[in-house]
């Protein structure tokens, strides 16, 4: 350093701090940081003067007005005289109800996917590439139109519907479904499932102590099974079935009773999660492949069966390669799910974004609160999906 | 099996008893490719052999298909009595009686040293968990690595990871071990305290088979040396023979072709 300062005295001080590694990148860091924030001002400026210009000011306040118009699915009481509130509210719940439900389908899809491209049999190795490569390669938007399309037009009239049972009717206007009506005996069957649960947690650590101390290992997965499931089940038909049914009746030109899912929510979920189980299958498949075959012939040879290996030493490899990609994937499906509004399902877009924004001209207010919402649904996946990684990553290094 | 019959059909037959290993006529195909041809060999129990010859020679292949890691499709295997076939039942019975050792280690990166040693006793033999841990940490220092138990395998040398992958077979106390090529990825500075290990555990009375180049070990530990080529044991010898008067012109050119250097 001081040779350098020596043999070069007649250089400037900015021109050393520049050709300093540390201090450049330091001023580096600087310059970035003031140019977006002034990038920032400049678009907040330019909104508050532009807004001014036209003789407008960011207000809430309508919000609390009546929204005037109707919503189709809503698991919260909502009128047309409810306010905008409520219809956000609405909104939330339709967009988290397809979040939760496609999150869960497309996994669970996706998994089996994942599995059925990695079998050596040929028919479903092929079956599954195919259906991978169909699905991811055409746009979701299509995916949902077509199978809203198929359930709207290929479906029959209500009064034409396809019986399932006597107890489920699919038509063209959603699926009508037994809706249950708990009797008092039920909430005993309710309370024994969740003994069963706490038994089964119980049970996993009484289990692994006993494995610990004796050796001795129990079918865990199949008496947790039994206390969680098998036992309410036999307690709710000893107990003489204390759920009614109400099925839905055929009346007038439409079904009454029981519970409708509607063709906007079936299309929605269905093809939202078909689309985003072909990207899910595929990560599946890179992280088992990932996993050397050389950590499966060890555990192997040590005469460690074929469903221990996967558990014990395969499958905790595979998820750490997984785990990101697919909280990238649930992200996806949760932002995608936006795309209701092709079909009005109404979702956040459709409600605040969409009707509330048209008919109070709060585009500014709306776009913000719809903006805010997609942005905290999204860091908190993230942020449970960051929690699990890192758990699962601590036992490795 | 009580004491009194054991010892009367010892008595018996002493000779067949005392063959742990027995290859008869054995072949392998890999789909058009004929990779092992019409394999015999019988091992004596507590015999050390080295297993050497080029390589695609199906050295390594041959001492896959003893722990069905590889199948044969002709010809029979029999380990310590248990035939080895589609039957899930005995190929378990087997490899559990049979240790192996990989060329690339195959230590399980997610699990500890400690665990890495404990899973197979914990899941397969059903050995309490504090019971596994101080037999591994046993091991752990008769391999001379017991202050890594802790460590995760990514942390160790080659060698250190090799030596635990030999201390992570005893774990399960085996009566065969199979090593397939053990040092062969190992740089030249710790091949020595991988074979210190061996030559320990060889002067224990293990029944050992070594796919291996490495002809020193081949002189102190083996009692016999067997020659692969094309997928045949083309010869077969007590090392002294075998490195002095070797029979055949290929294990004449492949000997020569190793010592040479």
């Amino acid at each position: 350093m001081s040779e350098t300062a020596l043999s070069q005295p007649q250089r400037n001080i900015v021109s050393r701090l520049w050709n300093d590694k540390e201090t450049r990148s330091v001023i580096i860091q600087i310059i970035a940081f003031a140019a977006i924030f002034a990038l920032f001002f400049y678009m907040i400026r330019n909104a508050v003067i532009n807004l001014e210009a036209i003789g407008k000011d960011i207000d809430f306040a309508f919000l609390t007005q009546p929204a005037s118009y109707d919503i189709g699915q809503t698991l919260i009481e909502y009128t047309s005289r409810s306010s905008h509130f409520t219809a956000m509210i609405v909104g939330i719940i339709n967009t988290l109800l397809i979040a939760v439900f496609g999150i869960f389908l497309s996994t669970i899809l996706g998994f089996t996917l994942g599995v059925l491209r990695l079998s050596k049999n040929w028919l479903t190795n092929k079956l599954a590439y195919v259906y991978i490569e169909y699905t991811r390669n055409v746009p979701v938007l299509l995916h949902i139109l077509l199978i809203h399309g198929l359930i709207v037009h290929a479906l029959p009239l209500p009064k034409n519907a396809l019986n399932v049972g006597d107890a489920a009717f699919l038509t063209n206007r959603g699926f009508f479904l037994p809706s249950p009506q708990f009797e008092f005996l039920f909430w005993l069957v309710l309370g024994l499932f969740i003994i069963g649960i706490i038994f089964s947690l119980w049970f996993r650590s009484y289990a692994k102590k006993i494995q610990d101390s004796t050796g001795k290992y129990y079918p865990v997965f199949w008496i947790s099974l039994g206390a969680i499931v098998g036992i309410p089940l036999i307690a709710y038909f000893i107990l003489g079935s204390p759920i009614q049914w109400q099925i839905p009746e055929l009346k007038g030109f439409n079904y009454k009773g029981g519970m409708v899912v509607r063709p906007e929510f079936i299309a929605l979920w269905i093809a939202l999660s078909c689309y985003t189980a072909a990207f899910i299958g595929e990560i599946v498949r890179a992280g088992i492949t990932a996993v050397s075959w050389g950590q499966t012939e060890a555990s192997s040879a040590f005469g460690i069966n074929r469903s221990r290996t996967l558990s014990l030493v395969v499958i905790p490899q595979a998820l750490r390669i997984i785990i990101p990609p697919l909280t990238s994937q649930y992200l996806n499906i949760t932002k995608n799910s936006s795309l209701a509004i092709a079909i009005g399902y109404m979702d956040i877009v459709a409600t605040i974004g969409g009707i509330s924004l048209n008919q109070t001209g709060r585009e500014m207010e709306c776009m913000t609160i719809v903006l805010l919402l997609y942005l905290s649904f999204s860091l908190l996946i993230s942020a449970f999906m960051n929690w699990y990684n890192k758990r699962i990553k601590l036992t490795e290094r | 099996m009580s004491n009194s019959t054991k010892i009367g059909t010892e008595q018996m037959n002493t000779d067949q008893d005392n063959i742990v290993i027995r290859i008869n006529e054995m072949h392998k195909w890999y789909g058009q490719f004929h990779v092992l041809k019409n394999i015999n060999l019988n091992v004596k129990r507590g015999e050390k052999i080295v297993i050497c010859g080029p390589s695609g020679s199906g050295k390594s292949t041959m001492i896959r298909c003893i722990n069905r890691l590889e199948e044969h499709q002709q010809g029979q295997i029999v380990v310590d009595g248990t035939e080895l076939s589609n039957d899930l039942k005995n190929i378990e019975v087997v490899r559990k009686e049979v240790g192996m050792v990989f060329q690339h280690f195959n230590l399980f990166p997610h699990l500890t040293v400690l665990e890495n040693c404990t899973l197979a006793p914990i899941w397969v033999r059903k050995t309490p968990r504090l019971e596994a841990e101080e037999m591994a940490m046993q091991y752990l220092e008769r391999v001379k690595i017991p202050d890594q138990a802790n460590k995760f395998p990514g942390q160790l040398s080659g060698g250190q990871q090799q030596r635990v992958a030999i201390a992570r077979s005893l774990c399960m106390k085996p009566r065969i071990m199979l090593f397939d090529e053990p040092t062969s990825a190992l740089d030249p500075e710790m091949i020595k305290e991988v074979l210190d290990v061996m030559i320990e555990l060889a002067s224990e009375g293990i029944t050992m088979l070594c796919v291996t180049h490495e002809m020193g070990f081949a002189k102190t530990v083996a009692d016999r040396v067997i020659f692969m080529d094309g997928g045949e044991i083309i010869e077969e010898n007590s090392p002294q023979h075998f490195f002095d008067n070797p029979q055949h012109d290929r294990t004449r050119l492949f000997l020569s072709q190793i010592l040479n250097h």
